[in-house]
């Protein structure tokens, strides 16, 4: 089985025998690699009850919530990481939500479509319209995505915030790309973040 | 009558007064049980269910007076989400209670019956009455404490007071406290018990009669906080019962209140009334928090076991977030805990009744 792209860049870069919270953790895929080849205590929190029921059959402890509430009820500090992947953009507020991340872990790690793609950036300027890609196949009106950002975007929210990038990565068709031009050519990006 | 699954039915004497929160202690305790399934050489593949507030140690198979399927059949047997061909399952009559284990029903050093000189007990002392049936059958450690509503306390109680006991603790509609709209309802249910002038103040034994009508009218009230609105409109609505017109009198005329009678008669030629003023006071009593300096993280602050609590959208009696207070109190403990929210229209007797996904989640996490 393998992982998606950015779940592979956060599994192979989390701290064996680390405390890991998964916020949106899916059906577990990723928690089950850090607790399986990482040696990880693998936490998460999914708001799908039927995903729920299949981490619980993996034997994976999840927890049915919304992370827009329901991280309020970790105490600081309770894991070493906090992972936020392909999530962000779908939260009420992300500047809030990175705020919860670094406050329940010491550090987090976040991944992102990128709307500043040229792709995206092509769609709109040609059509006029909400771009609808492989990454971002829903419409408009039916998206979870409701806080679109680019990378670009996102540090200055880090900067704003005095939150330090720890390390970055930058994927196009599931391959890491360089930095150059990351902003007009990564489909998505992954950032290890601190205090 | 012929069952599908032989359970060994089974009664020990406890060998120690057993101790009570009370303060008082409980001689020559009697704990009847049944067990399913084989318990495996190194005997590590022990589940012990806990049963509810009017259940028994009757889990999968017939009930002897009734002769109804045991009350979690549908849970527990050869194949079945708690599988007794991989587990050897223990069901025990918790004190307090009359089928079998001692209860205000049992006779006191001086032959006679309890009736209400019973000691008040908790939810603890029903679980220090588990790990005593426990250490008799020589089973240092459960694979998994599994139970619903009060059953999920006794779960949390023992996963609290006996964390070496245990590595899989599952609590389904339940709750770590009981709040004043449950103590309120159980109450009402007492209070019906204690106005039937055949109660006689608990000492009704030697008599004739027994407080049928109060103890029908408690368990009237309390079917109705087991069901959920919707649930009743849907099996119930406002149809009448066998008659086109209403009767302008107070026989049953809807459909729901012959319901609730027969629900009320035929309890009462199973349960004690003196029990279930026992047992709603235990439940009453219960907040797991106050036990443990008020907070309800550091009752779990020794544990090992891996927690799983399931609530159900429609149960107003413990409400989803009753459950999510209790994971809450997990994770600030660091334990490690799942918990999931089900949707099915049976109110808080969900957990007895057909959810094909607490079936799956069930056999999941006890297979882990």
């Amino acid at each position: 089985m393998s992982l998606r792209p950015d779940l592979a860049v956060i599994a192979a870069h989390v701290a064996p025998g680390s405390r890991v919270l998964d916020i949106g953790c899916g059906d577990g895929e990723l928690m089950a690699a850090l607790r399986d080849e990482r040696g990880a205590d693998a936490r998460g929190m999914e708001i799908d009850p039927a995903k729920v029921e299949l981490c619980v059959s993996r034997g994976l402890p999840v927890i049915q919530g919304d992370a827009n509430s329901d991280l309020a009820f970790y105490p600081d500090g309770t894991f070493d990481y906090a992972i936020l992947s392909q999530t962000l953009q779908t939260t009420e507020r992300p500047d809030q939500m990175l705020d919860e991340l670094l406050r329940v872990g010491r550090k987090a790690f976040v991944s992102f479509p990128n709307f500043a793609h040229w792709r995206v950036r092509l769609a709109l300027l040609w059509q006029g319209r909400m771009p609808v890609t492989r990454e971002l196949p829903q419409s408009w009106y039916d998206t979870p995505n409701i806080h679109h950002l680019t990378i670009r975007d996102f540090h200055d929210l880090l900067a704003a915030k005095g939150v330090k990038v720890e390390r970055c990565w930058f994927l196009s068709d599931g391959q890491q790309i360089g930095r150059w031009g990351a902003n007009w050519l990564a489909q998505a990006a992954v950032f290890q973040i601190s205090r | 009558m012929a069952t599908k699954l032989a359970p060994a039915c089974r009664s020990i004497a406890l060998p120690a007064p057993l101790p009570l929160d009370s303060g008082q202690a409980l001689d020559r305790v009697k704990i009847a049980y049944e067990t399913y399934g084989e318990l495996a050489a190194d005997r590590g593949n022990a589940i012990l269910v806990c049963h509810a507030l009017t259940g028994d140690q009757h889990l999968a198979s017939p009930h002897p007076i009734t002769g109804k399927p045991g009350w979690w059949d549908r849970m527990v047997g050869p194949g079945k989400p708690i599988d007794t061909n991989r587990f050897h399952v223990i069901c025990a009559n918790v004190i307090g209670s009359c089928m079998g284990s001692t209860g205000p029903a049992s006779l006191a050093s001086d032959g006679k019956p309890y009736g209400m000189r019973f000691p008040v007990i908790t939810i603890r002392d029903m679980v220090r009455a588990q790990i005593a049936l426990l250490d008799a059958l020589g089973i240092a450690r459960l694979h998994a404490v599994v139970g619903g509503s009060m059953g999920g306390m006794q779960v949390l109680s023992l996963a609290a007071n006996f964390p070496d006991r245990v590595e899989r603790v599952l609590a389904i509609a339940t709750t770590a406290r009981h709040s004043a709209q449950n103590i309120a309802f159980h109450e009402v249910g007492r209070q019906a018990i204690m106005a039937d002038p055949n109660w006689q103040a608990g000492d009704y034994y030697s008599t004739e009669t027994s407080p049928d009508a109060g103890l029908a009218v408690a368990r009237m009230a309390a079917h109705i906080t087991y069901l959920s609105e919707t649930g009743l409109t849907e099996k119930f609505g406002r149809r009448l019962q066998e008659r086109d017109e209403k009767g302008f009198g107070f026989d049953a005329d809807f459909q729901i209140e012959s319901y609730l009678r027969y629900q009320g008669l035929t309890f009462t030629s199973r349960f004690d009334a003196n029990s279930y003023l026992y047992i709603t006071r235990a439940m009453d009593y219960f907040d797991l928090a106050e036990e443990h300096g008020g907070k309800l993280a550091d009752a779990f602050a020794a544990s090992r076991a891996r927690f799983f609590l399931v609530s159900f959208d429609t149960d107003w009696l413990y409400p989803t977030a009753e459950s999510r207070s209790v994971v809450h109190a997990l994770n600030a403990a660091g334990a490690p805990v799942s918990f999931l929210e089900l949707s099915a229209p049976f109110g808080h007797d969900s957990f007895l009744l057909d959810v094909p996904a607490l079936d799956r989640v069930i056999r999941g996490f006890l297979e882990q």
